[in-house]
């Protein structure tokens, strides 16, 4: 992402945010509410069109590509809160995920490997999404996100409406994602969670990047520990 | 008719509770909810006698000589009042009391007190003068309340008359499960022959079976009343013997799995077409005509429950692509059509019409697809009126004939073999159903289908729906065209069923009654929108088109909104639901239900029939 700037109708959301994330990294974004991090998001994923700026997949400017394309290349989001269709089935949930791919074996494959990562959705697959409780919905939201057999996962608050101990379970199974080889880029305003697993991040203030360094060195920076860690110890 | 029902809540797991505590004294009402309910049934009651129903429907006798639909509107709802009031809500933990005395009590003092609003109507009546406001005012009703006596007469009589139905209605929660069963039945094998007579007449000619006719029904309509006696006895035993046998059948199909369940339904649905296909033979005009009619509306549903139900687009202007098919087969294919008249035969002029309408379809979607909710409805209900001013239009009526319309349609001849027209409705019934079927196998395969599974998530959330890659822009027209699409086969038939075309054939009322054809079914589900059409339209009537009970047809719109709260209330999930809807409406019922059985079936082992559910499981 290339000196993006994005708006929202006349409102500037964000401000010359540069970004670039590597295959392989796990990368963090941090940020107060409202200072742009699912604009980010959206941005990335094509649901929103950058005023100026670039946004560029695999060396390829992908501005006026939409989100599909985007997708069926490799990024795939899990939505702030989960968000499942929550009238549909744990199985449909899953079959939606994939669906932009037409390898059938593959998204077979791919399905037992979820079930080997969380054996509760194969117990849950008939029943209707919005009738789990948020932690088997996170899984599900995974799940459904992986389906798409991506190589970058944006998360977008992956902490977000979740029980402090659901949080660690959730951050655990970022990890694992990330140990198995995919790219994840996360939103959160859990500035210690999140960067404590994470390789390098960012800090967002209203639009503009106002941080850029590794994990530690945010860790110990002492704006960040008055402005976000503060909160988040409190 | 469907007031008589009374509601079955707690009737088929009655027998796995704990035993009822003793039933509670005849006085211990809740005489608060008592009487607001019953206030409630005088308000109702009033209402019904001011829309005119009593006056103009009593001349369709039910019982001769004893009872006619006038007065059947007017004791439903104090026998309504009656059973309702008597429900208990059953909590866990709570004691049930057992139906005594205090049912009967309650519902006569609550029929009494609904009743008291008719009576309070015939003092008024007697007293002043309301024609102005109230066109329904008239000595007519008067003499209709009071049974042609005196003022004091219909006073006293509404409030005798009311408790006693009121008491009736109370009394019903007195049986058992298994007699209730049987007098309902009963019930309604009576209102149903009666309410069905033509159709009955009209089959039994064309089975030879004018005797059986003869004996149930009076001369000017209506049954005898021994011969209705005859037939609640006859139905009544049919309901004993069967003891529920059918319901057994119902959840022993529902259990059945995998290969066994898809020949089961093979086989019910062979057994629907082979009688479908069997019986016009039999029937005579007007059945098959009901039926074309059912059938024309049960494509439109099917078309609008691809937008509504699957897609969740919330279109109200759903006439319009119905006007566009009908216009444009009448253009193609009539030699009266004022500007080009390229005389197709129907079928070559059905595909023209086919790509004619799913251009509509896109050009209409484009623009109103972009809208989301409350304005997208909106939005779609002004572009239905458009397109019916635009055949109106002095502009376009060097195309369309204006308000003249295009007449002399040809019927629809089917590669030169035969030709279908109004003037034959058993060939438009065949019609209708050959593009009724296909258009159940599309909607099926559809559903099943990734397209359709993208319909459903854009319905849920769009935005994540968006987020997995799905164009929702495209697969939201699709939806728009494949609805326009079937909606176009019923306009194609309907021209040349009907043999003209006016604009006013087209009026908003279209849309609204196919949308409540949709809702009252079951949304989503395509044997619900096939019973909705069968029960709305066959028995009510369509905008135009005169059903059962033609009597009705001036309170066609009186009825549809009634039964639609009703519905909202009483089966949110519509008349045949989907299992996924009535899943996702009634989730916490069934959870706990089942939690409930899980208890039940620990200390009870013996009540295999049904369990306690609220929910019904299709």
């Amino acid at each position: 992402m290339r000196s993006v700037n994005a708006h929202y109708g006349a409102v500037h959301a964000l401000r010359d945010v540069d970004l670039s994330i590597y295959e392989g990294e796990l990368v963090c974004l941090l940020g107060g509410n409202a200072s742009g991090k699912s604009t980010t998001l959206k941005t990335l994923l094509g649901m929103l069109k950058p005023t100026s700026g670039e946004v560029v997949l695999d060396g390829e400017v992908v501005n006026d590509r939409p989100t599909s394309y985007r997708v069926a290349r490799g990024v795939t989001m899990v939505p702030e809160n989960r968000r499942l269709f929550k009238r549909l089935s744990v199985r449909e949930n899953l079959d939606l995920g994939a669906y932009l791919r037409s390898d059938t074996d593959g998204i077979a494959a791919d399905l037992e490997r979820i079930f080997d990562l969380f054996p509760r959705v194969k117990e849950r697959l008939g029943q209707k999404a919005g009738t789990l409780s948020g932690g088997e919905q996170q899984m599900v939201a995974m799940g459904r996100a992986l389906m798409a057999k991506p190589r970058v996962l944006l998360m977008d608050e992956p902490s977000m409406g979740l029980a402090p101990a659901l949080v660690q379970q959730n951050f655990e199974l970022i990890q694992q994602i990330h140990a198995a080889g995919l790219t994840v880029f996360m939103v959160e305003q859990n500035a210690n969670m999140a960067l404590s697993i994470a390789d390098r991040g960012w800090v967002l203030q209203t639009g503009r990047v106002v941080l850029d360094d590794s994990a530690e060195n945010l860790l110990a920076h002492p704006d960040l520990r008055a402005s976000y860690l503060g909160q988040a110890d409190a | 008719m469907t007031a008589t029902l009374p509601p079955q809540t707690g009737a088929a797991g009655a027998s796995a509770e704990p035993p009822p505590a003793a039933s509670r004294p005849a006085l211990a009402q809740d005489w608060r909810r008592l009487v607001r309910m019953g206030a409630v049934g005088a308000v109702a009651q009033v209402f019904i006698a001011l829309s005119n129903m009593p006056v103009r429907l009593d001349e369709r006798v039910i019982v001769k000589p004893v009872l006619s639909l006038g007065y059947l509107t007017l004791l439903i709802v104090p026998f309504a009042a009656g059973h309702r009031v008597g429900h208990q809500v059953k909590r866990e933990g709570m004691a049930v009391h057992a139906a005594g005395a205090h049912e009967m009590a309650g519902g006569a003092a609550c029929g009494a007190v609904a009743g008291g609003g008719l009576s309070l109507l015939a003092v008024l009546l007697a007293n002043f003068d309301l024609r102005e406001p109230l066109v329904n005012w008239s000595p007519m009703l008067a003499e209709l309340l009071a049974f042609g006596n005196a003022t004091w007469f219909a006073v006293v009589i509404w409030l005798v008359i009311g408790a006693a139905v009121g008491a009736l209605g109370g009394a019903l929660r007195l049986l058992g499960p298994r007699t209730r069963r049987a007098v309902v039945t009963m019930a309604l094998a009576v209102g149903g022959a009666a309410v069905l007579e033509p159709l009955v007449v009209d089959l039994a000619e064309g089975m030879r079976l004018e005797a059986l006719t003869d004996w149930l029904y009076a001369r000017r309509g209506g049954i005898n009343w021994t011969s209705a006696l005859g037939l609640a006895a006859a139905s009544g035993i049919l309901a004993v013997l069967g003891r529920g046998r059918i319901q057994q059948a119902r959840t022993h199909i529902a259990a059945l799995e995998g290969a066994q369940r898809t020949r089961t339904n093979g086989l019910l649905i062979l057994a629907t077409a082979a009688v479908l296909i069997v019986l016009p033979l039999f029937a005579g005009k007007l059945t098959n005509e009901l039926l074309a009619n059912v059938g024309l509306f049960v494509l439109l549903a099917l078309g609008l429950n691809v937008v509504v139900g699957l897609a969740g687009i919330l279109d109200l202007g759903y006439v319009a692509f119905f006007a566009v098919g009908s216009y444009s087969a009448a253009v193609l294919t009539a030699a009266t059509s004022p500007r080009i008249n390229p005389e197709l035969p129907w079928l070559a002029a059905l595909i023209v019409v086919v790509i004619i309408t799913g251009l509509v379809g896109l050009f209409i979607g484009a623009p109103v697809i972009r809208m989301r909710g409350d304005y997208l409805a909106i939005v779609t209900l002004g572009f239905g009126e458009i397109i019916r001013l635009l055949f109106l239009s002095d502009w376009l009526s060097g195309w369309f004939g204006g308000s003249q319309g295009i007449t002399k349609i040809p019927g629809a001849g089917i590669f030169g073999l035969t030709s279908v027209a109004g003037t034959d409705p058993r060939r438009v019934f065949y019609l209708v159903l050959a593009f009724c079927a296909l258009a159940i196998y599309v909607s099926w395969r559809l559903e099943r289908s990734r397209l359709g599974r993208a319909w459903m998530a854009v319905r849920e959330d769009e935005t994540v729906a968006e987020a997995m890659g799905i164009n929702t822009v495209n697969v939201k027209l699709l939806a728009f065209v494949v609805g326009a699409v079937l909606g176009s086969f019923s306009g194609a038939i309907f021209s040349a069923k009907v043999g003209s075309v006016f604009p006013n054939s087209f009026l908003i009322l279209v849309s609204i009654v196919i949308l409540v054809v949709v809702i009252f079914g079951g949304m989503g589900n395509i044997v619900g929108v096939i019973a909705g059409s069968a029960v709305l339209i066959g028995v009510l009537g369509g905008p135009k088109q005169p059903g059962l009970l033609a009597e009705f047809s001036e309170f066609k719109l009186l009825i549809y909104g009634a039964l639609l709260i009703w519905m909202m209330l009483a089966r949110p999930e519509g008349l045949i639901p989907s299992v996924r809807r009535s899943r996702e409406l009634h989730q916490q019922e069934m959870a706990q239900d089942a939690w409930l059985k899980g208890q039940v079936e620990d200390d009870n082992h013996d009540d295999g029939s049904s369990g306690p559910q609220a929910a019904p499981a299709t």
